[in-house]
């Protein structure tokens, strides 16, 4: 160092200074003209550019849910999703199990900037029902998952601020806030982990209107496929007000199936098995 | 005799399906899957009955596997056969053919075309008192006073869809009978019907050549359809006649006319709002006076939900409907000027238990119908329905209700999901 001129010296050790600090408090590496919201904007475009141009895909989904005294029951259902470039996804849920709601569907037509459209399917009555989807917070097949958590989480659901990054499991971690734009949202605001590496999201915690930790979200057993697109093998949601928990085991994933806009409309579900 | 055309229908899909079936043990070009309901269900009917031989209880057994074949080349088939034993009325111990038919879809431009041949069953509306615009299918009425059950229908259907919407064609070539109560069978009108002596105003009977049309298309919130029906009604008008066959016997004979319908069904679905509406005009049919007389009826409908009341799972919603048809009294069916309100409870739960109640009035008579419907899942498999059916403060001069007076019932039905 001696010879060099004091300034640069100065922004030399502020550097180190900093590289010290972000060792160890987790500053952000993001430029420091941003602001925390900018941030975390910036962090929900990249996870969603992350996951872009995946196309379509199916999967099949077995859901455990489990009560304070520990009694199960399961669920099994199909998952196809459509993605719409210029708008929200298009998801379509077909029931297996239990029995008595086999053959139902759920056809989910996602809005970016309005209200989701909805129909159900209801296989004995042969009929097509157009539901509201303003049951953002209800419970999906009775589980610890509202309808909002199952839904595709499109950036301009949520407004963002960034917090810190930490270190989770054998990870990095950037944690930021998303709060629900959709009055509707049974939550006032969401805390999110996800990992620097590939920005998978390892846990979610939602707090109620009150402000009361509810839920708490964990992602488990990524796979990646197609060498880009990461999704979770497990997710496990547990309810902390009542004690009850839901696991989510996803199978079979495929993407870049031969699905299209045809196998997503409401004369369709009429020929759903 | 008028029996045995059904029944011909009925053999020809069974043979149809042994067919497949035959094809499936031999080769592995079909996959096939089988699931259905079987349930036992008891009827009891707290009052006295009107009619001598009639039972105050009825216990019943029913059958409804479904059969799915899908070939590798594309098409489908589908078979579900309906098998009811009644204890207490024989004419209620019934099977259907509820469907049986060839699925057959391609692709035309970003739309798609769809080809339905043989039995099947064909929904259309958004209201919950009177399904004015649906008329594809027959009611099984014998199985509920509350006419939500159908009779399979022989068809063909073709269905294309695209961005504009869907348009589709039935050609319907034969027509089937409304089913009634036996002598035994509750639920009854005080004359016993004779549904094994129809008649017809065409020539053709019940094989006239049935068609009709529906386009349908969502916008935004709004979800609209259109429909137009030609051909033989499925509404019966029921006539006092003499019956040789019965020893001179007075009965109801039910005749099946020849009329044209247009028909409207529109849906709009807000956040908490529901508005519906359903309307028809329908020409060429007699009123209850036995007068030809054109006429229009309408439902018009909103529901609202409170979601997660109570800080629980559970939704609740409250409806109300009007019905309204222009012919007032001389309507040939019971939703001349009639109001109904209900509610909905879905609990959310893992046993998905559910509530519906409602209460039919009718503004000119004082009678009211009310109806109380509990289910509830019991295990994956097993699952249960209790339902109370009750009249009151029926009108004797409410021709149409004062027969069944006596008939209020609670049921209780366990269903075996397989």
């Amino acid at each position: 160092m001696t010879g060099a001129h004091p300034r640069l010296r100065s922004v030399l050790r502020l550097a180190v200074l900093y590289l010290i600090l972000s060792t160890f408090y987790g500053v952000p590496v993001y430029s420091e003209s941003l602001t925390p919201e900018e941030i975390g904007l910036k962090i929900a475009r990249d996870t969603q550019a992350r996951d872009q141009d995946f196309g379509n895909l199916t999967a099949q989904q077995t859901m455990i849910l489990r009560n304070k005294q520990g009694q199960e029951s399961q669920r099994q259902l199909r998952v196809k999703i459509l993605e719409v470039p210029e708008d929200g996804d298009k998801s379509l849920f077909v029931f297996d199990n239990p029995r008595d709601v086999q053959g139902t569907a759920l056809l989910i037509h996602g809005h970016k900037d309005t209200s989701d459209d909805q129909w159900l399917y209801l296989p004995a009555l042969k009929r097509v029902k157009r539901i509201s989807s303003s049951n953002q917070s209800g419970s999906f097949m009775g589980s610890e998952f509202a309808y909002e958590d199952m839904s595709s989480p499109e950036v301009e659901k949520f407004t963002y601020r960034y917090l810190r990054d930490e270190p989770c499991g054998d990870l990095t971690c950037t944690v930021m806030e998303r709060y629900p734009v959709n009055r509707k949202s049974s939550y006032s605001r969401q805390v999110i982990w996800q990992d620097k590496d590939a920005l998978r999201a390892q846990k979610i915690e939602y707090y109620d209107r009150k402000n009361a930790h509810l839920k708490t979200l964990t992602l488990t057993d990524y796979k990646l496929y197609l060498d880009r697109y990461w999704r979770a093998s497990q997710m496990t949601m547990v309810n902390h007000l009542t004690g009850k928990s839901t696991v989510i085991t996803w199978t079979d994933y495929q993407f870049q199936t031969d699905l299209d806009d045809r196998d997503f409309t409401k004369t369709g579900l009429r020929r759903i098995r | 005799m008028l029996r045995s055309r059904p029944q011909i229908l009925t053999r020809v899909a069974w043979l149809l399906a042994m067919a497949l079936g035959a094809q499936v043990c031999t080769g592995h070009e079909i996959d096939y899957e089988i699931f259905g309901q079987a349930r036992l269900e008891n009827r009891w009917y707290p009052e006295n009955a009107a009619y001598p031989g009639q039972s105050d209880l009825a216990s019943g057994i029913v059958l409804e596997p479904e059969f799915y074949f899908e070939s590798v080349d594309g098409w489908s088939f589908t078979l579900i056969p309906f098998l009811r034993h009644d204890s207490a009325d024989p004419d209620r111990s019934h099977t259907d053919l509820r469907e049986a038919y060839f699925l057959l879809l391609g692709e035309i431009g970003d739309g798609e075309w769809e080809l339905r041949l043989g039995v099947d069953r064909v929904f259309w509306g958004v209201v919950e008192s009177n399904h004015l615009v649906d008329i594809i299918n027959q009611t099984d009425l014998i199985e509920h006073p509350d006419e939500e059950v159908e009779l399979g229908q022989l068809m063909a259907h073709a269905t294309w869809s695209g961005n504009l919407g869907a348009a589709e064609l039935f050609i319907l070539p034969h027509h089937r009978e409304r089913t009634f109560p036996g002598r035994k069978g509750r639920l009854r009108s005080s004359l016993v019907v004779d549904d094994d002596h129809p008649s017809y105003e065409s020539s053709a009977k019940e094989w006239h050549m049935d068609f009709a049309l529906r386009y349908s298309q969502n916008f935004g919130p709004f979800d609209i359809g259109v429909s137009f029906f030609d051909g033989t009604s499925r509404d019966p008008l029921l006539r006092p006649q003499i019956s040789e066959q019965r020893d001179g016997e007075l009965v109801l004979v039910p005749h099946y006319e020849q009329i044209r319908q247009f028909g409207i069904d529109a849906q709009l679905t807000t956040d908490e709002w529901l508005f519906k509406l359903e309307a028809i005009h329908r020409a060429d049919s007699q009123n209850l006076r036995y007068v030809e007389e054109d006429y229009a009826a309408f439902v018009i409908g909103a529901e609202y939900t409170f979601y997660s009341i109570l800080g629980t799972a559970a939704d609740f919603g409250v409806l109300g409907e009007w019905c309204y048809d222009e012919r007032g009294k001389d309507a040939t069916n019971i939703f001349d000027d009639d109001l109904l309100i209900g509610i909905r409870v879905a609990f959310n739960d893992i046993q998905n238990t559910e509530i519906f109640s409602s209460l039919l009035k009718d503004r000119d008579y004082s009678t009211s119908a009310f109806v109380i419907e509990f289910s509830r899942r019991i295990s994956d498999q097993w699952s249960a329905n209790l339902e109370l059916f009750s009249l009151f403060n029926v009108e004797k001069k409410d021709t149409q209700f004062d027969p069944i007076r006596r008939d209020s019932f609670l049921e209780f039905r366990l269903n075996y999901n397989f």
